[in-house]
């Protein structure tokens, strides 16, 4: 450690303080703040690199059991193939279990020390949130991505051309980030990362097996029927099956007939919902 | 003292976790420029206020003002002018050195360039260069309470918050620690310093508040505190108990006070008021009477004995530094 002096040289430079001024001024540094923390996060990506086989190795796990195991032997409606029904849901299916490392991760963050660096800055209240989302965004960018090339090896293709595939692409990753955002509050919840973890699961599974990802909705009893047809996962999986041309499983209710505004409503009204909540709950952390 | 000269105020705050109270009336002025210390047992109340006043914690009562920005009201406003280091080094561990100090540049909204030429700086100065790629998770307990410091200081801060600093550090970091927080305080920097460390506070802090059960009880310089609790003492070992009733007899007439005797050390004990004058005429009269002096010594009460005589009760501090 060297002495006084050098100290004051190098301190008195940046003395200045910027603090945050009119409303547009904020959202900008609120973007930039975020933009920052999510570069954070990509870079512990890269210092961890046995995270990286984790990113990869889900989406390939998933298509291979689900398209070979339970794509082999069934038959769809209208002479499909189940397994080019399934791969969309599979897709979506993979976006989901990806709140697991989400909430993980915020829980992480959240009983650290660093946070409380983070909150005695005069950085923007949300970006330690907004940079995990984008982070997540990215992340689930390559899964798709890798599911989508293992869904073509397995004998899946989109047909109804680029512009269509792209925008089922897109809900899906819309989907994504509302879910990003309800595993950055279960995170903020449970500020313990193995806790949150094991709470994830019991909770994604049912919502997996109560939608159209496997079974015709209508084929289940009344009440539960309804429930999977209105399930948020089932209108993004079903306008995936649309949008891609794959094969899909039609139905009497409203949002079996609707999947395209319900896979943009759900999502959005998802984020509406649950981000002010979380930047809120982190505003009040250890308070 | 008045909120213009005071860097950090606190005004009867309280603050209490589901019925029990952490801070009950807590009142500080910490004039600008000066290290004040924050001295008490573990549960004390010290974290507790030092993360209101960092506006981490929300209070339930009170007025706390720092860098003359109100904490309730301006969070955003003190933010930009503190530094905050806790107990648990607040840095992120899987990024390195270099990277942390850059993150947390880039949130202070430094250009990228100008976060960059300071993480190498302040790298340089707290003598990490070398670890500076280093995952900061690989780090010593001394190398990253020094990078937790570094993260505090990207912009000088008005006021810096250390939170037991030096809690777990070997005798060298705590040096350097103290060393850099001097040069921070040279620098015009004010210091609210926790510690259960009696040395501590005794070697950085220009004025000490003792806290206990969520207040400050006693305020005042580490002198003044002393004296506060007792006069000096003058403690002395004769050769041969045989003469001690004779030293005894001595040393109450000069100094008029109450002589407590300890027959199993052979030594005497007793206040004084005039520190030398009495050191010079009780040793020249036992001269006198033939009384053979082993050991002599004008003795100060330690902040130890000063926290018993304001509490009523040890300090968590003592116990560790006596078994350490």
């Amino acid at each position: 450690m060297r002495t006084a002096v050098d100290s004051r040289r190098g301190a008195a430079e940046h003395t200045e303080v910027r603090s945050p001024a009119g409303p547009l001024v904020r959202l900008g540094w609120a973007v930039a703040d975020g933009w920052v923390m999510a570069g954070r996060n990509m870079r512990h990506v890269v210092r961890s690199p046995h995270e990286i086989i984790l990113y990869f190795s889900l989406p390939v796990m998933f298509v291979l059991v689900f398209g070979y195991v339970f794509g082999s032997g069934m038959a769809v409606p209208g002479n499909g193939n189940y397994r080019e029904f399934l791969l969309p849901g599979v897709f979506v299916m993979t976006m989901l279990y990806g709140l697991g490392a989400t909430a993980s991760a915020v829980a992480l963050d959240a009983s650290r020390g660093v946070v409380d660096r983070f909150r005695s800055m005069p950085m923007a209240r949300s970006a330690l949130l907004t940079g995990r989302a984008c982070a997540d965004l990215a992340r689930a960018v390559l899964e798709l991505a890798t599911l989508v090339v293992c869904g073509l090896l397995v004998g899946w293709r989109w047909r109804n051309g680029v512009g269509d595939a792209l925008a089922a692409v897109g809900l899906i990753l819309l989907l994504r980030l509302a879910l990003t955002w309800v595993g950055i509050l279960f995170g903020l919840l449970v500020p313990n990362p193995d806790t949150v973890a094991v709470i994830v699961f019991p909770l994604a599974f049912p919502l997996t097996a109560l939608s159209n990802v496997f079974v015709a909705p209508d084929l289940l009893p009344r009440w539960l029927g309804a429930v999977a047809a209105w399930n948020p996962l089932s209108a993004t999986v079903a306008a995936a099956r649309e949008l891609f041309g794959n094969p899909g499983i039609g139905g009497e209710s409203w949002a079996a007939q609707h999947p395209l505004p319900l896979a943009l409503g759900w999502p959005l009204l998802i984020i509406v919902l649950v981000a002010p909540l979380a930047v809120r709950r982190y505003q009040r952390l250890s308070r | 003292m008045t909120y213009e000269t005071s860097a950090v105020v606190a005004e009867g705050l309280r603050k209490s976790y589901g019925g029990t109270p952490a801070l009950d009336g807590f009142d500080l002025a910490v004039p600008a420029g000066t290290v004040c210390g924050l001295l008490g047992p573990n549960g004390a109340g010290k974290t507790t206020a030092v993360r209101i006043l960092a506006t981490l914690l929300r209070f339930d009562a009170g007025h706390a003002r720092v860098a003359g920005y109100d904490v309730a009201r301006h969070p955003d406003r003190v933010r930009a002018l503190i530094g905050l280091t806790g107990q648990y080094a607040a840095v992120d561990e899987i990024l390195s050195g270099r990277q942390n100090l850059i993150l947390f540049g880039r949130l202070r909204h430094l250009p990228a360039r100008a976060a960059r030429r300071r993480a190498d700086e302040l790298l340089d100065q707290f003598g990490l260069a070398d670890a500076a790629d280093r995952s900061a998770g690989a780090y010593s307990g001394g190398m990253r309470r020094r990078l937790d410091l570094a993260a505090s200081l990207i912009t000088t801060p008005r006021v810096l918050f250390l939170d037991e600093p030096t809690t777990g550090l070997d005798p060298r970091s705590r040096n350097g620690l103290w060393e850099a927080v001097r040069s921070l305080v040279a620098d015009g920097t004010t210091v609210l310093l926790t510690t259960q460390y009696l040395e501590e506070a005794d070697q950085l802090a220009d004025r000490i508040s003792v806290v206990d059960a969520g207040r400050v009880v006693a305020e005042g310089t580490s002198a003044e505190l002393k004296a506060r609790i007792g006069e000096d003492r003058i403690e002395l070992v004769v050769r041969h108990a045989a003469q001690l009733p004779a030293a005894a007899g001595i040393v109450e007439r000069i100094t008029g006070g109450p002589v407590s005797v300890d027959v199993e050390i052979r030594q005497l004990s007793a206040p004084v008021v005039d520190r030398i004058g009495a050191l010079a005429d009780v040793m020249r009269a036992l001269q006198e009477h033939g009384v053979a002096v082993e050991d002599v010594v004008l003795r100060r009460p330690t902040l130890d004995e000063a926290f018993l005589r304001l509490t009523g009760h040890r300090s968590a501090g003592t116990r560790e530094e006596v078994a350490a």
